[in-house]
C-alpha cells in the first residue's frame, strides 16, 4: 500500500446528495477541508449534518456525488479511513461492558496499535478513574468523552465530530473546546458540526452553513465577519422610485427590495448623505434610513431560516450560493 | 495490518460472554435434560409415544436421544434463535455498528465474525445439552446397552459413539435455523422480531410437513433434517437421511447467510 502523501486534501465532497423518498436530506453539497482546519460544519437541527457525516465516514451510501478523505473513497474499503476517526450522534458502545473494555473492543479492530494508547486517551478525556464501570451507567456526557477516546486511540489526523458538545454541562463543553483547540494544535485537522453559532466561531477557522441539506455559505469565518457587515435599511413613501435611485447612486451598492424596507450598502455616510438628498429630490420621501450592524448571527439566521429566494445569487450577490 | 475476521470472532464471541441471553440459552441447553432426568426418577414411568422413549429407564443412552426428538419441534430452534436473532440486531439497539464500522475491519468480515460466533454458541449449546443428558442418564440410568431403530442390541460404548454422532449430525439444521436467524436479525434490526419470526419459520415448516399430499417434498423440509440422525441409531448404519440433511440444510443456510451478508453489506447505518 502507498504511503498516503502528506498533502492530500483531508476531505473532499463533492455533489454529494442523499435521497430518503421524496426527502433531500444531503442536496448537492461541496465541501472541502484542508489540512490543518477546524472546519465547523453549521446548521440547524434537521439541516443534513449528520448524513453528510455518516456518508463521509462510508456508514451511509450517496444517492449521488463522491467522497474522498485523503484522496480514497470510504464507500469503497474501510482502508479510506486510515487516519480518520471520529463519531456520528451520540457515540454508542456496548453498555454490557466498562468503558476500558469498549475502548479494548475497538482498538482491537483498529489496523494500528491503538491498545497502547487506552490509558493515555482515558487520560486526555479525564475518564481514567470511571473506566471500569459498565457504560451503561454513564452520563451523557461521559459517553461523550468515552468517545473522543476511542477516536483518538486511532491516532487520526483527521477528526470527526457530530455536534461533540451536545448535551455537556456549561463545563463539559469548556474542556471539549480546550481537548478540540489542543488536538488542532498538535497537528490534527477537525471536521466538527454544530447547531450552535458560537461554539463554530470560538473554535473554527472555517465553515460551511447547511440549511436544508444545502451549502449557502463555505468560507474563512473572518470572510463570512466582513460579510455580515454593514448595510443600511430605507423606507420611503415610494419604494419602487427609491430603488431606481439608489442604483444609480454612486457609492451605493447592494440595493435589495426587502418584504416593507430596502436594503443597501454604503461606500461611506458621504454616499449616504448624497443618497438621502438624491431621494428627496427624487420625490421618494425617506420614512426611515436606518445603518445595521448585522452580527453573524443575524447573517447565519438569514442563511439557515431566510426563504429560498433569500439565498437567491442575485439577491445575496457577496454571498457564495452552492 | 487489518485485524481480520479471527479477532472480530474472539470479540463477539467476548460480547456473547458478556451477555445474560447467553447464558438463558445455554442454561436452558443444561436445565432440560436435568429436569427431564429428574421428573423420570421421581415420577416412573416413560415416554411410550417417542423412539427411545422405552428405553429411558434402562440406559442413560436413551435420554439425549428423546429430547433431540422433543426438542426439534421448538426448543432448541429457540435456544439458537436467541442469540442468532440477536446478534446483529443487537448492534442496532445499541446504536453500537456506526463504532465498529469506522474503525479498520471490512463489513463483510464483522458479519463474518458473527456467523463464526453464532455457529459457536450453537454448538456449544447442543454440546452442553449432549453432556448434561449423557451425564444424568447414566447415573439415573446406567451406562448400558441401548436397542437400535433396526431392533439390534447395541452396546454402551457403541452407543455413546454412535450419540456423539447424533448429536454432530443435529448441528446441520441447527445451524440452518442459525443462519435463518441471522438473516431475520439483519433484515429486522429488532431482536424480538428475528428471534421469533425464526422460531415461526421453524414451526411453519414443520406444519407443512404434516400436510396431506406433500408427502413428496417432507424429505426436503427443513424440519425433517431434525430426525436425520436416526440413521445412525439403525443397523447397518443408514447414511441415505445423514448425507440428505447434509445438503439439504446447506440449500436453508447458503442463501440464508449469502442474503443476509448482502443485506448488511449494502445497508445505511442511520440512526432511527
Amino acid at each position: 500500500m502507498p504511503r498516503l502523501m502528506p498533502q492530500t486534501t483531508p476531505i473532499e465532497v463533492r455533489g454529494l446528495v442523499k435521497r430518503y423518498g421524496e426527502l433531500l436530506a444531503v442536496d448537492n453539497v461541496d465541501l472541502t477541508v484542508e489540512a490543518g482546519d477546524v472546519f465547523g460544519y453549521l446548521g440547524p437541527n434537521g439541516a443534513g449534518k449528520t448524513t453528510s457525516l455518516r456518508m463521509m465516514l462510508g456508514l451511509i451510501r450517496p444517492s449521488a456525488g463522491s467522497v474522498r478523505l485523503f484522496g480514497r473513497d470510504p464507500q469503497l474499503s474501510v482502508s479510506a479511513l486510515e487516519g480518520v476517526a471520529g463519531f456520528v450522534e451520540a457515540p454508542s458502545f456496548y453498555p454490557y461492558m466498562n468503558g476500558r473494555r469498549n475502548l479494548e473492543l475497538f482498538a482491537a479492530l483498529d489496523a494500528g496499535d491503538s491498545a497502547a494508547r487506552i490509558d493515555e486517551s482515558l487520560e486526555i478525556v479525564g475518564l481514567a478513574d470511571r473506566a471500569k464501570d459498565k457504560v451503561g451507567g454513564y452520563s451523557h456526557g461521559m459517553r461523550q468523552r468515552l468517545g473522543i477516546a476511542a477516536a483518538l486511540l486511532r491516532q487520526p489526523r483527521l477528526l470527526l465530530l457530530d455536534e461533540p458538545a451536545t448535551g455537556l454541562d456549561p463545563g463539559g463543553m469548556r474542556d471539549m473546546r480546550d481537548l478540540i483547540r489542543e488536538l488542532s494544535a498538535r497537528g490534527m485537522t477537525v471536521l466538527l458540526s454544530s447547531h450552535l453559532l458560537a461554539e463554530v466561531e470560538e473554535l473554527c477557522n472555517r465553515v460551511a452553513i447547511v440549511r436544508r441539506g444545502r451549502v449557502a455559505y463555505q468560507g474563512s469565518l473572518a470572510d463570512l465577519r466582513q460579510q455580515a457587515g454593514e448595510g443600511y435599511r430605507l423606507r420611503t413613501t415610494d419604494e419602487a422610485r427609491a430603488r431606481a435611485v439608489a442604483v444609480a447612486q454612486a457609492g451605493i451598492t447592494e440595493v435589495v427590495a426587502g418584504e416593507n424596507a430596502t436594503t443597501f450598502s454604503a461606500r461611506d455616510e458621504a454616499a449616504v448623505s448624497a443618497l438621502s438628498l438624491a431621494l428627496a429630490e427624487a420625490g421618494a420621501l425617506i420614512v426611515e434610513m436606518s445603518p445595521r450592524h448585522a452580527t453573524l448571527e443575524d447573517l447565519f439566521f438569514r442563511l439557515t431560516e431566510g426563504e429560498e429566494s433569500a439565498l437567491a445569487s442575485e439577491t445575496r450577490p457577496k454571498l457564495r450560493v452552492a | 495490518m487489518n485485524p481480520g475476521v479471527l479477532t472480530i470472532y474472539r470479540w463477539e464471541l467476548r460480547k456473547l460472554r458478556a451477555q445474560k441471553r447467553t447464558y438463558l440459552g445455554l442454561g436452558a441447553a443444561a436445565l432440560v435434560p436435568l429436569i427431564f432426568v429428574i421428573a423420570l426418577v421421581t415420577q416412573g414411568g416413560q415416554p411410550e409415544e417417542v423412539a427411545f422413549g422405552r428405553y429411558v429407564n434402562e440406559t442413560g443412552l436413551a435420554i439425549p436421544l428423546v429430547l433431540l426428538l422433543f426438542g426439534s419441534v421448538w426448543m432448541f430452534p429457540l435456544i439458537t434463535a436467541l442469540v442468532a436473532g440477536d446478534i446483529v440486531s443487537a448492534e442496532d439497539r445499541h446504536d453500537t455498528l456506526k463504532g465498529i464500522l469506522t474503525r479498520s475491519v471490512e463489513r463483510q468480515q464483522v458479519y463474518a465474525g458473527k456467523v463464526l460466533a453464532t455457529l459457536t454458541y450453537a454448538v456449544v449449546a447442543i454440546a452442553i445439552m449432549g453432556a448434561v443428558a449423557l451425564g444424568a442418564g447414566i447415573l439415573a440410568s446406567g451406562f448400558n446397552s441401548i436397542t437400535s431403530l433396526s431392533g439390534t442390541e447395541i452396546s454402551a460404548n457403541e452407543g455413546l459413539g454412535l450419540v456423539g454422532l447424533s448429536l454432530l449430525v443435529y448441528l446441520l439444521p441447527i445451524g440452518a435455523v442459525a443462519c435463518i436467524g441471522l438473516l431475520l436479525s439483519t433484515v429486522f434490526r429488532n431482536s424480538a422480531a428475528a428471534i421469533v419470526g425464526t422460531l415461526m419459520f421453524s414451526l411453519l415448516v414443520q406444519l407443512i410437513g404434516i400436510l396431506p399430499g406433500l408427502e413428496a417434498i417432507r424429505p426436503y423440509l427443513l424440519s425433517t433434517q431434525f430426525d436425520a440422525w436416526q440413521g445412525f441409531l439403525r443397523s447397518p448404519i443408514d447414511w441415505d437421511p445423514v448425507i440428505r440433511a447434509a445438503w439439504v440444510c446447506a440449500l436453508y443456510a447458503v442463501p440464508a447467510l449469502v442474503a443476509g451478508a448482502l443485506v448488511f453489506l449494502r445497508r445505511d447505518v442511520a440512526g432511527d
